[in-house]
């Protein structure tokens, strides 16, 4: 599904990444880990194509990045999700028109693996929200609502840059719990964290596999966790 | 061909209507939006007056043009007593003259005419020296005008010549460059248009660059994301053209009109079918607009992963 290849990625003459090999297999549950600055959100990136390998190799749905063109990009990111830290939503929209944002630039008018924008919303809790603009809501919300656009489009993968970050415990575990609840419907999960608790509560819940990046290479984290 | 005709209209309409979803997805762009129409109104209202001054210029060239074709003068000075010898002489002359299609004195009532607007109606013309007018009409070869002069002085002392055609050649030429110049000024306009359309739609995109990143992220193609952009400011110029052309349509209506003897000025505007050339202004700024934001938001977003 995601392949990595003896991939490294440079910036600004120095090497955030190197020599990492890497594969996610379809359904499996990955955490992220390592000290800020280390590289996870670069990593997230390569897996989507927003950035590409200095070197090595990325694939994608069994393809090279390098070889999409930017329509295919556009394609392949339908079918990955992405929820960010800080979001990203367009601050105009409603949470409504955020979360189908995704449908909306497909030209889709209806989903196929949710019933309906509404129940999506029920799902993650926002339902009585969906017409606040993002500026009205909430981290846990923001959060929610980032996630329920990731997975509008039903997509076979979803990366999550610290998508706990700002929220409290208890929301955490929320969030947490939807993402346990995807991984079943066979969705693959990638999230970056440095959240060790977290990690520990989803270890209880999922066969999660615990990566970290340490000194630029991708290790796989010990028993400690 | 009836296949892509269809499609071609079938694209064009669905752009102009456009998809509600797809226009909320960009916001209001604000200050760039006024200044696009702005800039499209004004550059419309100078393409107006630009086009009637070089529709003018080619009447004018025109006209001139086929006055050329048929119009020098004798004037045959002389005592009252040899003056019809002298005319018939002349006449005589320009029979022979090659290049010379024509040639006929003005009667009394002729010369009377041409003198009513200096010294009115009632011009005794018969008791004036007034010297006979002979009205000569070109072959479209033309005489040789020198050697017509060396026959003159022999045979007829008393005629000068008025060749005026050799003086309106240079007006035709000033009149012929002018329109050309108007045609250069509205290629110019057009240029301008598409130079304050791409720094406002660069602004735009510039000023959106967040949004770009997000529509990106979620999987939208760039034509998507350009056309949004593309669309608002194909009908904004569009529409800002199609007010300029308006209001400079509206001014030359209520220009004084144009007269039998009037000049160049009480003759720039319009006439009969030419009213229809300002319509190709709006549609020309929006094409100006639609290919100028589509360079600068493929530009744009050839920068992005």
């Amino acid at each position: 599904m995601i392949e990595f290849e003896n991939v490294a990625y440079s910036y600004g003459g120095g090497e955030l990444l190197s020599d990492i090999s890497l594969k996610l297999s379809p359904g499996s549950f990955h955490f992220l880990t390592g000290p800020s600055g280390s590289g996870k959100t670069t990593f997230l990136k390569l897996c989507y194509g927003a950035l590409l390998p200095t070197s090595g190799q990325v694939r994608l749905f069994d393809r090279d990045v390098r070889s999409f063109t930017r329509d295919d990009m556009a394609m392949t990111r339908r079918r990955v999700g992405v929820v960010h830290q800080d979001c990203q939503f367009l601050d105009h929209l409603t949470l409504a028109d955020n979360v189908a944002l995704s449908l909306t630039v497909s030209g889709r008018d209806h989903f196929d693996e949710m019933a309906n924008l509404s129940e999506l919303l029920n799902w993650v809790g926002l339902k009585s929200r969906a017409n606040a603009l993002p500026a009205e809501l909430s981290g846990g919300e923001r959060q929610r609502a980032a996630l329920a656009r990731a997975i509008i489009m039903s997509p076979d993968v979803i990366l999550a840059d610290e998508p706990t970050g700002n929220v409290d415990w208890e929301m955490s575990q929320r969030l947490l719990t939807l993402l346990v609840e995807l991984n079943k419907m066979g969705k693959t999960i990638l999230i970056a964290s440095h959240d060790l608790a977290l990690i520990r509560s989803a270890k209880s819940q999922v066969q999660a596999r615990v990566l970290r990046i340490s000194n630029r290479r991708l290790q796989l984290a010990g028993a400690d966790l | 061909m009836k296949i892509k005709r269809i499609q071609l209209t079938t694209t064009v309409r669905n752009f102009i209507l456009g998809d509600a979803q797809a226009d909320r997805v960009v916001p209001p762009t604000g200050f760039t939006a006024q200044l696009t129409m702005f800039s499209a109104a004004a550059m419309g209202f100078l393409a107006v007056f630009t086009l009637a001054m070089s529709l003018a210029s080619g009447r004018l060239a025109d006209r001139w043009g086929a006055e050329l074709a048929r119009s020098s003068t004798l004037r045959i000075s002389a005592p009252p007593d040899q003056l019809p010898a002298q005319t018939t002489a002349a006449l005589r002359l320009l029979e022979t003259t090659p290049g010379v299609a024509s040639a006929r004195a003005l009667s009394e009532d002729e010369h009377r005419a041409l003198l009513a607007p200096w010294f009115g109606p009632d011009v005794p013309v018969d008791t004036l020296p007034i010297p006979q007018l002979i009205e000569i009409i070109e072959t479209s070869a033309g005489y040789d005008s020198a050697g017509l002069r060396l026959r003159l002085s022999a045979e007829v002392p008393g005629a000068v010549l008025d060749d005026h055609t050799r003086w309106r050649r240079p007006l035709v030429r000033a009149a012929t460059r002018l329109r050309t110049l108007g045609w250069v000024s509205i290629l110019l306009i057009a240029t301008v248009t598409g130079a304050m359309i791409t720094l406002a739609a660069h602004a735009a995109l510039a000023a959106n660059a967040q949004v770009i990143a997000v529509l990106r992220l979620v999987g939208a193609r760039d034509a998507y994301i350009a056309n949004a952009f593309v669309r608002r400011f194909t009908l904004r110029a569009g529409i800002g053209a199609f007010i300029g052309t308006a209001v400079g349509m509206l001014a030359l209506l209520i220009l004084p009109s144009a007269q039998a003897d009037g000049g160049f000025l009480t003759g720039l505007g319009f006439q009969g079918a030419h009213w229809l050339w300002p319509l190709i202004i709006p549609p020309i700024a929006a094409l100006v607009a639609f290919f100028s934001t589509r360079a600068a938001a493929r530009k744009t977003l050839r920068n992005l992963v």
